[in-house]
Parts: C-alpha cells; sequence; structure tokens
C-alpha cells in the first residue's frame, strides 16, 4: 500500500510540474512522466495488460505531443481578471471535491473483490471461454459489447477528426468529369 | 529494403538502427495481438506496438519516407475493415444463437488456436489501433504544414 501511495505522489508532483513550468516541451515531458507513474502503478497492481497499453499509448501520444510542440513556443498569458479566474477555480475545485468524496464514499474498499459478477466472471471465465488470459475473455466476450461500443468511439473520432483537418475537399461529379 | 536517401533524417548510426530494430518491434507487435488470449496484452496493446515501428521509422528516416510508404488512403481502408470485421464477427454469433456469441469451436486453454473469436477480434481491433496509430502522425504532419504556412 505504502508503494502505491508514493507512486501518486509522484504523479501529482509531475502534474503540478507540467502546469507550472515556463515552456511547452518541459510540460510535455512532465506529462509523459507522469503516465510512466501510472504504467508502474498498474504494474504494482498485478494489471500488466492495462500497464503495457498504458505504457505503449504513453509512448505514441509523447511522441506526437513533442513532435506538435518542439519547434513552437506558445507564451503563457498571466494578464487579464486573475481574482475572478482563482474565484472560479477554487469554487469549481471544492465542488468537484466533494462530488468526488461523495461518489467514491459509494463504492467497495480498495483491494476488496466482493462484486458479485466480478466474481462470477473470475470463477468461470475458463470453463466458458477456454481464454487462459482473463481480461481478453472479459474484454471480447462477456463484456463484448462495451468494446464494440469503444471501437465505434475510435472509429467515429477519427472519422471526424478527418473530414475537419482535411485540407483538399472533394470535387463534385460533374467538376471531375469535365478536367 | 528501407530507401536510402543522406540528406533526409536523421545521422547514419541511427537509420542503421532503427533499420534492424523495426522489424523486431513489428513481430513483437503482431506476436502480442495474436497472444492475446493467452498471454498478456491483445489488440489494443499490440495494435499500438505495430504503429510505434511505423513512427520508428519517421523518426529516423525522415517524414517523406513514412507519407510514401503509408498513403493515407491505405490507412483509410485499415480503419474500416477494422471495425466492420470487429461488428462481422458479432453479427456471426447470430448463425448459432444470438449477438457476441462464440461461434467457433473452443480448443483446449493455453494453446494457440483457442478461445473461439477472441484471436479474430483481437486481430480486428488491432487492425483498428494500427490506423488510428499511424493517422496520429497524419494529423501531426498537416498540423505542422499548416502552423509553417501562417
Amino acid at each position: 500500500m505504502i508503494e502505491i501511495n508514493l507512486l501518486l505522489g509522484f504523479i501529482i508532483i509531475a502534474a503540478i510540474i507540467a502546469v507550472n513550468a515556463k515552456d511547452l516541451l518541459s510540460a510535455v515531458v512532465a506529462v509523459g512522466v507522469s503516465g510512466l507513474g501510472i504504467c508502474i502503478t498498474f504494474l504494482t497492481l498485478k494489471a500488466p495488460d492495462l500497464a503495457i497499453t498504458q505504457l505503449v499509448v504513453e509512448i505514441l501520444c509523447l511522441m506526437i505531443l513533442v513532435n506538435a510542440t518542439i519547434k513552437k513556443d506558445l507564451p503563457f498569458s498571466v494578464s487579464g481578471r486573475w481574482f475572478l479566474n482563482t474565484l472560479i477555480t477554487i469554487i469549481f475545485l471544492i465542488a468537484f471535491l466533494y462530488i468526488g468524496y461523495q461518489a467514491i464514499s459509494g463504492i467497495p474498499r480498495f483491494g476488496h473483490p466482493t462484486m458479485r459478477v466480478a466474481s462470477i466472471y473470475i470463477r468461470e471465465g475458463l470453463e466458458k471461454v477456454h481464454a487462459a488470459n482473463l481480461v481478453s475473455a472479459i474484454n471480447l466476450n462477456f463484456r463484448a459489447y462495451d468494446t464494440l461500443g469503444e471501437a465505434t468511439i475510435l472509429f467515429a473520432a477519427a472519422i471526424g477528426v478527418m473530414a475537419v483537418m482535411r485540407s483538399k475537399g472533394r470535387k463534385k461529379k460533374e467538376e471531375r468529369e469535365t478536367e | 529494403m528501407i530507401q536510402h536517401n543522406a540528406n533526409k533524417g536523421m545521422s547514419i548510426i541511427v537509420k542503421s538502427i532503427a533499420r534492424i530494430l523495426t522489424g523486431f518491434v513489428l513481430l513483437y507487435g503482431i506476436y502480442i495481438v495474436l497472444h492475446g488470449h493467452i498471454s498478456p496484452g491483445g489488440g489494443f496493446a499490440g495494435g499500438f506496438i505495430i504503429a510505434l515501428s511505423y513512427i520508428l521509422i519517421m523518426l529516423a528516416f525522415g517524414k517523406e519516407e513514412i507519407l510514401q510508404r503509408v498513403p493515407q488512403a491505405t490507412i483509410t481502408i485499415l480503419e474500416s475493415v477494422g471495425a466492420i470485421m470487429f461488428l462481422f464477427i458479432a453479427l456471426l454469433g447470430f448463425s448459432s444463437g444470438y449477438f457476441f456469441r462464440n461461434w467457433l469451436p473452443e480448443g483446449t486453454p493455453f494453446k494457440l488456436l483457442s478461445a473461439g473469436t477472441i484471436p479474430i477480434s483481437n486481430v480486428a481491433l488491432a487492425l483498428l489501433e494500427v490506423s488510428l496509430g499511424l493517422f496520429g502522425i497524419f494529423l501531426v504532419l498537416v498540423l505542422l504544414k499548416f502552423s509553417q504556412k501562417k
């Protein structure tokens, strides 16, 4: 338990550094550090599937972010209505902390596997699906609807970005024929 | 074999190492995808590892290399094929019962050909993830082009 708390502190410190960094590249590096902390937390909690996925996606996102920010240096805007902004930030922080506390106090204690459906998956997963990796069995068999929704979200996001970011528009049929 | 252009990309040391390593990274990604129902991993992680092998080529050999190797039309087709394949596997479950039924014969556990439809679903998800990862690179290239124009 103590190592998880240490890792959580590490992640929070990295996130604070990422917010306070003066240039954009160091902020990106600090975000990568916090992502690696999350990856090691998954490993300590004995979830290697999540750890592999987190590590790989983190590397990919870091490369994309570094590629996007390495030639630019966006200035920070410090002027303006700082009093109003600080007040709104504090109000929202308190509201989110309160709602989060209310939500988290309802779920079972940490490391306390009392969930009924999940215990059925663990007991009968191997006989029903014949997959040695239980995470895969739950992802693609018991909860395949969730995975289908996830794939749909990724597909729709890529299609939407592709439609917005495309530089050349598609020509009409008549124009193509006249050329 | 990767075409060598001395002026583009990083130094020759990086290029030589990247040329050796790319195949191994690609192979590891395929291994992770195909063994998704036996060992940790699966379609999501393996697909991104396959995409990372292409990013290694991009970092070492420059942007023109990757744009020449994988045109954007290929990525769009890959993504659509992955999504439709996953849905098709689910729909084929109707042939013997209900949506997302495990319609293939379930072999013995811990074998490569076991667990019914799970390996095929992993491959379908991996196709989707490969195209997403490569699409991210294209997005960065387009964004950088926009910022250079201004």
